[in-house]
């Protein structure tokens, strides 16, 4: 028999079901759910449209401990219909925020694999990402840290990709992705000849976590493992808040120009990494995640 | 909430299976919700495997299904039933 003690057995976070990501995220045994399966708060636009539904509606919400600390959580499950928002899905994320500035937890973590609004429900799906952002942007008005984790098969698009934006901080792994329009939404719209989805390396150099570290959208870059996660929920957890103010929204805005500015004629990621300062930019995508954080750090693009 | 167990998620070729404690006078009681027409028979079939398989007396368990095979579906209970019990002992 091979003795396999030594070996460090790690969960990725990329693989993991929604309720399986809360189990290791989260303090062991300290997760309660709220509204969930046996409530059977179904989806009712699906059911006329005969599809299937979820008892759960493909989001898990609850109250958990991280390091001792007591934390709202949300999770997406991306299996079901792509993590997208349905008017029930929706409505259980909103509660879970306005919860929050009555219970003023040490922060709200949101464990986001979506590919948007459930087309399904229309208005009622569109309607409910506003009243997410709204809810999402009251609770950090009230100081409590929303704090957003990246990672899964699906991805982050769509209304989710805003709502992530609007968090306090960002968590992903090299495997995620980020974006407003999906890399299949953007060939569909504007051509192949813009967007080649079927281009794997194509798509995470554009949208992956490495390229979201270096533009500054998110602020901590992690190895694919729920432990990982977890340690930079933590320390994240010790950092402090930036605040949402008109200064700060000011200096988004004055970002955002600056990066037109200084990206807007770039045809490729690449070229973006090379104006950027790194060293050997076609090699970026194939640096481990420690070589690629020491390489970042020395172009002057650190994660806070 | 009384004692409940959910497993499985509800995409392609895969299913949700939660399993709840209910007083059924010794019966247990199965719901299947799928939008594949005409299975009625197989899933009978796959059902009645299971109840031989376990004993699920005064258990609810409900099902929503993504178009899973049979194999997958016999997994999916056992799985369920091995959480469930799991969770009561």
């Amino acid at each position: 028999m091979s003795d396999l003690s030594g070996v460090h057995r790690s969960h990725s976070y990329y693989e993991a079901s929604a309720r399986g990501r809360l189990t290791h995220l989260l303090d062991a045994g300290s997760f309660r759910e709220l509204l969930g399966p046996t409530e059977r708060l179904t989806s009712p636009h699906l059911e006329l449209l005969g599809q299937p539904c979820a008892f759960d509606d493909g989001i898990v919400i609850g109250r958990g401990r991280l390091d001792g600390r007591p934390v709202l959580v949300a999770s997406q499950e991306g299996g079901f219909m792509g993590g997208a928002v349905g008017e029930v899905h929706g409505a259980k994320l909103t509660g879970l925020l306005e919860l929050a500035v009555h219970e003023h937890p040490a922060a709200i973590l949101l464990l986001l694999e979506s590919g948007g609004v459930r087309l399904h429900e229309a208005n009622a799906g569109l309607i409910a990402i506003s009243e997410i952002i709204r809810a999402l942007l009251a609770a950090r008005a009230a100081g409590i840290p929303v704090i957003g984790l990246i990672g899964g098969i699906y991805g982050c698009f769509g209304g989710m990709g805003i709502v992530a934006r609007c968090c306090d901080r960002l968590i992903i792994n090299e495997e995620g992705r980020l974006g407003l329009s999906g890399p299949d939404v953007i060939e569909t719209t504007m051509g192949v000849e813009e967007f080649d989805a079927s281009d794997r390396a194509l798509v995470w150099r554009t949208v992956g976590g490495k390229h979201r570290f270096l533009l500054g959208e998110v602020q901590q870059l992690v190895a694919d493992d729920l432990a990982a996660f977890r340690t930079a929920v933590v320390e994240a957890l010790g950092q402090p808040l930036q605040g949402l103010t008109l200064e700060s929204l000011e200096r988004e805005h004055q970002g955002l120009a600056d990066r037109l500015a200084n990206y807007g004629d770039c045809l490729d990621a690449t070229e973006i990494w090379a104006a950027l300062g790194l060293e050997n930019p076609l090699q970026v995508p194939l640096l481990d995640i420690p070589t690629f954080l020491q390489v970042a750090s020395q172009a002057g693009r650190e994660g806070a | 909430m009384g004692k409940a167990v959910l497993v499985g998620v509800v995409t392609s070729g895969n299913l949700e299976v939660m399993v709840e404690r209910a007083d059924l006078n010794g019966t247990c009681q199965v719901e299947v919700s799928t939008s594949a027409q005409g299975f009625g028979s197989i899933w009978q079939a796959v059902l009645d495997d299971f109840a031989a398989r376990h004993d699920l007396a005064d258990l609810r368990i409900s099902i929503n299904d993504g178009g899973a095979t049979p194999a997958v579906v016999s997994l999916r209970l056992d799985q369920a039933m091995e959480e469930f019990l799991g969770m009561v002992s």
